[in-house]
C-alpha cells in the first residue's frame, strides 16, 4: 500500500519533470521552427506581391496593374492582412527581412514584428514604434543588442523604402511608455521628425526590462528608384 | 502507471515498443500544439512590449 503510494508520487514528479523538459523543447526549439516558417513565407509572397505591383524601371506610363493572379496565388493567399511593412536591417545580416504586423498581442508577435497600434506609420513623422522577440518565435529582434548608433534600419513599403538611422539605445522598465511616444520620451511634445523604435526584452529570457532602440528618418525613396544606398552596400536587390 | 500501462499494452515484445513510441509521440503533439500554446502566456520571460501598468 505504501510502496504503491511512494511508486505512484514518485512517477507523477518525474512526468512533471518530463514536461517542464519538453515545455523548454517548445520553447527554445519548436517556436522558433514556426515562427521562422511564417515570417519567411510572408516575407516571400511580399516580396513577390510588392515588386509585380511596382515597374521597376521607374519610366513606365501604365499604371502598375493589380496583379490578376494574386487572388488565385496561394503563396499570396496566405498572407496576414494586416501587414505594415518588411524591416531590413544590415546589421542583422544581408539577407535579414521580417514582416511588421499590424499590433502587438501575443498571436502577432509569433507572425512578425508587431507595430503598436496607433503608432506612426512608416516615414511619417512621430514614432513608428514596433516590438518583437529577442528570443522563441524566430526571435526577429534577437541581435538588437549589436546595433549602435549610425546603423540603417530600412522599412520597406509597398511604395517607399524607409531609411532609419539608429540615434540612441536604451533599457527602461517594462512600464516606460513614453519610450513609444510621438517625440521618444517626451510624451506630450508635438513631432516634427520621424522616429523608429524598437522594443524587445531585456535581458534574454527575461521579462525584467526592455530594450529599446531609436532611430531618425533619414531618406524616404519610392520603391521605383531601387534598394536605397544602405541596402546596396548590404548587398540586398 | 507507467506499469499499467505497459501491462495493458497487446502483443510481444517488439509491439509493445512501437506502441510506447507512438503514445509519446501522440503526447509531444498534444503540449507543442495545444497545451503548451494555451500555458504559454502565463509565462513571464516572453514580453516584448513596454506598456501602460495595470491598474
Amino acid at each position: 500500500m505504501i510502496r504503491a503510494l511512494v511508486r505512484g508520487v514518485g512517477e507523477l514528479l518525474v512526468t512533471a519533470g518530463a514536461l517542464v523538459l519538453l515545455f523548454l523543447a517548445y520553447q527554445l526549439w519548436w517556436t522558433d521552427v514556426v515562427g521562422d516558417r511564417a515570417q519567411a513565407r510572408t516575407t516571400d509572397a511580399l516580396e513577390q506581391q510588392w515588386d509585380a505591383a511596382v515597374p521597376t524601371d521607374g519610366t513606365s506610363d501604365e499604371a502598375p496593374e493589380p496583379p490578376a493572379e494574386a487572388e488565385a496565388d496561394p503563396v499570396l493567399a496566405d498572407l496576414p492582412s494586416d501587414v505594415v511593412a518588411m524591416l531590413r536591417v544590415p546589421r542583422f545580416g544581408e539577407d535579414y527581412v521580417v514582416p511588421v504586423l499590424e499590433g502587438t498581442g501575443d498571436l502577432v508577435l509569433q507572425d512578425g514584428v508587431g507595430h503598436y497600434d496607433g503608432a506612426a506609420l512608416p516615414g511619417e513623422v512621430g514614432n513608428f514604434a514596433i516590438a518583437g522577440h529577442r528570443t522563441t518565435w524566430g526571435a526577429p529582434f534577437n541581435p538588437i543588442a549589436d546595433l549602435v548608433t549610425g546603423d540603417a534600419v530600412v522599412v520597406e513599403t509597398p511604395e517607399e523604402f524607409n531609411v532609419y538611422r539608429v540615434e540612441v539605445t536604451e533599457i527602461v522598465l517594462p512600464t516606460d511608455v513614453r519610450v513609444i511616444a510621438p517625440v521618444p520620451s517626451q510624451p506630450g511634445e508635438t513631432p516634427t521628425e520621424a522616429w523608429l523604435t524598437m522594443t524587445s526584452c531585456h535581458p534574454m529570457f527575461s521579462a525584467r526590462q526592455r530594450y529599446v532602440v531609436h532611430a531618425l528618418l533619414e531618406s524616404s525613396t519610392p520603391r521605383a528608384d531601387g534598394p536605397p544606398a544602405a541596402l546596396q552596400a548590404a548587398g540586398v536587390g | 502507471m507507467y506499469g499499467a500501462v505497459w501491462r495493458v499494452l497487446p502483443g510481444p515484445l517488439a509491439v509493445r515498443l512501437v506502441l510506447v513510441l507512438l503514445l509519446l509521440a501522440a503526447v509531444v503533439a498534444v503540449c507543442f500544439l495545444w497545451l503548451f500554446p494555451v500555458l504559454e502566456p502565463y509565462v513571464p520571460f516572453n514580453q516584448q512590449t513596454v506598456e501602460e501598468p495595470a491598474p
